[in-house]
């Protein structure tokens, strides 16, 4: 025991000293929570949106109105062609076109329906059936107005109520997503990268004879990174409470509890990793490739789950990010409690006992 | 120029010595391609809604059953009022609720008019806003039905009117990606996100390398000239770089059939320019390192910036200004829209100059920089 | 008369407000063997470092092979070899290759390389080893190995710092009949060493205590100076006063 407090307090030494790597530890987070949680944004805005009339009239350029004012529309003006249209949309810079036929208003009041066409730049096919969405909803706003003149009867209003999210802003969506994804990252490069220089170096075997010294060694060294990591949690928290203005509705002890078990789950999988490489340089690529892009694509953060073939749903339960994530969603942007969570927690404990047994079967195994 | 020679040499054998180095540049470009396209979706589908029917009549029925039947939606529950409904959506259980008033018959056929109320869970925004339009437009469904069923009950003055009601008909025409599959769009993405994790890591991690175990002191006394050390540790990551877009190309096409529209030779030369500029940037940080984990934090610190506010996920159009301007050093931005436009726009390269451009400059930029931060003397 | 080949008058390296090396004075004769001498954390590595060319005195002057370390530190480094502490060999390199990339870093062409090579190998005895990363080479064979890559190019002076660590006094003795030899073709060795008793192999040695030198002659003239009977002895005394090191 009195080993492990002095390994303890050697590591924390040892950290302490290199300020560069703490300042970077400690500052990353706090830089990425601040950029991703004002930049990232996946509302569809700044559509540029263009228009073919060829022969204006009332209700074409009525229509026309009402999308230049609307905020998330960008008027580049007037088409004077399909040719221009097309070479515009091509060249990547136009989203939206907006086609009258010919005598629109006429059509309209003499056989009572005329059609518009709505060509999108669907690359991008989220940004190309919203902007039609939008369009097309600003376009039956104008067709109700023109029904309201005229006191249409059967009409039904919809009142409608935001919850949790008034102002509708996606970093209640993301700020979870980007907690999870860099306390992955950062936890499993510091362990692992921490264990295998000194694999590389041969300081471990000097130093060991027995397994348990082993263990009691790598332990040691992830007790002052579980401690940097909560710090880590608790900065990125206040940034995200404070400045991005994401609620925490839920108990903050409950918050502290979901972190801890994650931040010892991130630190456990790079011990993981440093059983299974015996370079560095390996440990970063390992560490980096397995930490950062199936949080990115699988955990839930950006792309919903449901939505995946079931294979990948399949796989995106093991990822561990995509638990944290929901518990934290729950708690604290929902506000519920354990009860609530506790699957997700069991989850998170599961796979840690997982990833240490492994890591203590390998250990074993090359001592041997 | 000979030592050029040497030192390349050196460089391309201690790259390949490492075993995981040519799994890494053949399976990974393979299996994130593999996989990974299959996760991307925004669609938004299967919207979980409950229905709070006070009126329990035909024509909130309807209502309810109009919804149920629509793609969008699935019908969570109809529980018997607001505050369960509610505790559902508190529960995860439901997305929106849909109330509906208990005088809503009566008053559709007294008053001509009626109202229905609608709570959201926004904390996807978009699928709150979606999801209120595709209501919306349910609703006006039901009454166009009701008008066109009741219109004899109405007297023959409101009836007249209600001909001349106008009606638009929306043509919707989605270019470029007709079947709107978010693959197209993301795939080119993916192959951005590999080039700058494979060409960013390893050259951030290789000058560092020789600082920990001494290597470098031992260049340093030599006469080689800097800008040849670093030309030769760059050189093997631009070949490793064009191998892994080759694959990716060719993968891209026999998983997906997915080929540029443009010319494939624009994708590569294109990859190549990106490819400069993230090798310097990784050599950058090598330079500026003195442990592996402060070079490994420095670049993934990088790279997660470079590709989140690349406009791979989101669009870089919806990021407030001052991103936007971060978006303009950004070579991954560039990179991604290039490639994009080459895939599917049908762009040719005369129509990516501009961007070929930014990365040429931004490559100059930090393979200048990686040159100079280098220093043989202490 | 013979040529200096190393000249340098109050070089001086300082790190914030810690003083590495102070002031220090000394020339080295063309041909010689010079020992400099001195505890760990005396300041001999950083001194090294500045003839070199590799680190920048705070103060000073001197010349290396001619060339002033200052202003012209780029052109020394044609004109040196070096082994430094870490052997600095590349570990993930064979045996040939290392030999091959620093013979070629200093000019020399394809076949002048592996000519050499060969015999090198030979004279070495390592011809199976040729194929041998050096990773799995025993430390007094890298050592060895580091030496003569040192010096395959033929410099005018070689800097050893601290070449004979950590193997046993058989190694350290063969080690040093390299140096011999090498000195015999009329290099210059300069070598850093914490092992008094290696002392005795140099024609001069210097005794670095806290960043100055305290003593600089002859082993011969310094035992009889400071009455001991070896180097050891010698250093002792000097290291009495001293406040950094061992």
């Amino acid at each position: 025991m009195k080993q492990f407090i002095a390994f303890v307090k050697k590591e924390f030494h040892h950290i302490m000293r290199d300020n560069r790597t703490l300042l970077i530890i400690l500052g990353m987070p706090v830089v990425e929570i601040l950029l991703f949680g004002f930049a990232i944004n996946m509302e569809v805005q700044d559509i540029r949106v263009a228009f073919y009339d060829p022969t204006p009239d009332d209700f074409t350029t009525g229509i026309a109105e009402r999308i230049r004012q609307n905020s998330y529309f960008n008027y580049q003006g007037n088409m004077q062609s399909m040719e221009e249209m097309e070479e515009s949309m091509r060249k990547g810079k136009l989203d939206l076109a907006v086609v009258f036929p010919q005598k629109f208003q006429e059509s309209m009041v003499h056989s009572g329906k005329a059609a518009v066409q709505l060509l999108s730049n669907s690359s991008d096919p989220n940004r190309g059936s919203i902007s039609v969405t939008y369009a097309s909803a600003i376009i039956a706003g104008f067709q109700q107005e023109q029904a309201d003149l005229i006191q249409i009867p059967f009409r039904i209003e919809t009142e409608n109520r935001m919850i949790y999210n008034p102002l509708m802003k996606s970093s209640y969506m993301f700020v979870p997503g980007i907690m999870g994804l860099v306390l992955m990252i950062i936890c499993t490069i510091m362990t692992s990268v921490s264990i295998v220089r000194e694999k590389e170096r041969g300081t471990m075997e000097v130093l060991l004879a027995s397994p348990l010294k082993q263990g009691t060694m790598i332990f040691a060294k992830t007790v002052p990174y579980m401690v940097i990591s909560f710090i880590d949690f608790i900065i990125i928290l206040l940034l995200s409470y404070f400045i991005l203005g994401v609620p925490v509705n839920g108990n903050l002890l409950l918050l502290f509890v979901v972190a801890i078990l994650y931040i010892t789950l991130t630190l456990s999988y790079g011990l993981t990793v440093s059983t299974l490489v015996d370079k560095q340089v390996n440990a970063v690529i390992f560490s980096a490739t397995t930490a950062m892009i199936p949080v990115l694509m699988l955990s839930g953060m950006i792309f919903p789950i449901d939505n995946m073939p079931m294979v990948l749903q399949t796989l995106s339960a093991i990822v561990p990010a995509r638990w944290f994530i929901e518990a934290v969603r729950k708690v604290m942007i929902q506000g519920l409690g354990i009860t609530m969570i506790w699957k997700e927690m069991l989850i998170l404990i599961g796979m840690i006992l997982f990833l240490l047994g492994v890591t203590i079967a390998k250990t074993k195994k090359r001592l041997e | 120029m000979k030592t050029l020679k040497f030192l390349i040499e050196k460089e391309f054998k201690q790259m390949f010595r490492n075993p995981l180095i040519p799994k890494m540049i053949v399976m990974y470009p393979i299996m994130v391609l593999l996989v990974f396209p299959w996760a991307v979706s925004f669609e938004i589908k299967n919207i979980r809604i409950d229905v709070v029917d006070h009126s329990k009549s035909t024509y909130s029925r309807r209502l309810t059953d109009k919804i149920e039947a629509s793609r969008y939606f699935i019908l969570n529950d109809t529980p018997p009022d607001y505050r369960t409904a509610m505790l559902n959506m508190e529960h995860g259980e439901t997305d929106m609720i849909l109330e509906i008033p208990s005088s809503f018959d009566v008053d559709l056929v007294k008053n001509k008019a009626s109202g229905v109320g609608m709570a959201v869970n926004s904390v996807n925004g978009t699928q709150g806003l979606l999801g209120s339009n595709y209501i919306m437009q349910i609703v006006n469904d039901l009454s166009s039905e009701l008008r066109a069923e009741l219109m004899h009950t109405l007297p023959p003055q409101s009836r007249a009117s209600m001909m001349g009601m106008p009606q638009i008909e929306i043509v919707p025409r989605y270019k470029f990606n007709p079947s709107l599959d978010y693959k197209n769009f993301m795939i080119p993405g993916f192959m951005v996100l590999l080039l700058t994790l494979i060409c960013g890591i390893l050259p951030a991690l290789n000058i560092v390398m020789e600082k920990e175990n001494g290597t470098i002191q031992q260049i340093n006394v030599t006469p080689v000239n800097r800008i040849h050390f670093i030309l030769a540790k760059l050189i093997p990551f631009w070949v490793v770089g064009l191998v892994v877009m080759i694959i990716s190309v060719s993968a891209a096409y026999l998983l997906y059939g997915l080929w540029p529209v443009g010319s494939v030779m624009a994708v590569l030369f294109s990859a190549i320019v990106f490819i400069l500029s993230i090798s310097g940037l990784g050599l950058i940080i090598s330079n500026y390192s003195e442990t592996m984990q402060q070079a490994s934090f420095l670049v993934m610190f990088f790279i997660l910036i470079l590709i989140l506010l690349g406009g791979m996920f989101t669009p870089v159009s919806s990021m407030p200004t001052w991103a936007q301007l971060i978006a303009v050093i950004n070579p991954f931005n560039y990179l991604t829209d290039t490639f994009r436009m080459l895939y599917l726009n049908g762009s040719k390269l005369a129509d990516v100059t501009g961007n070929l451009l930014a990365l040429g400059v931004i490559a100059i930029v930090l393979n200048g920089w990686a040159v100079f931060s280098y220093k043989k003397r202490g | 008369m013979s040529i200096k080949v190393i000249e340098v008058s109050g070089l001086t390296k300082k790190f914030g407000n810690f003083t590495a090396v102070d002031h220090i004075t000394f020339d080295v004769e063309e041909g010689e063997i010079f020992g400099f001498l001195g505890a760990n954390g005396a300041g001999k590595t950083t001194a090294m470092q500045m003839l070199c060319g590799i680190s920048m005195p705070t103060a000073g002057a001197g010349t290396v092979a001619g060339y002033d370390i200052i202003k012209e530190n780029e052109l020394i480094k044609r004109n040196i070899g070096y082994m430094s502490q870490k052997f600095s060999l590349y570990e993930d390199l064979r045996v040939w290759e290392n030999i091959r990339l620093f013979g070629g870093i200093y000019g020399l062409s394809d076949k002048v390389i592996a000519t050499k090579t060969n015999a090198l190998l030979e004279k070495l005895n390592f011809q199976k080893e040729r194929n041998t990363l050096v990773k799995y080479l025993p430390l007094g064979w890298k050592q060895k190995l580091a030496f003569s890559v040192a010096i395959f190019h033929e410099p005018k002076i070689v800097f050893l710092d601290e070449p004979t660590g950590g193997v046993d006094p058989a190694m350290r003795r063969q080690f040093w009949e390299m140096i011999y030899e090498a000195a015999d073709q009329g290099i210059t060795v300069f070598v850093t060493t914490h092992y008094m008793d290696e002392a005795e192999y140099c024609n001069r040695v210097s005794i670095m205590v806290d960043g100055h030198i305290d003593a600089l002659d002859t082993p011969a003239a310094l035992r009889r100076q400071f009455s001991a009977d070896s180097m050891d002895e010698v250093f002792r005394q000097l290291a009495r006063k001293a406040k950094r090191g061992d």
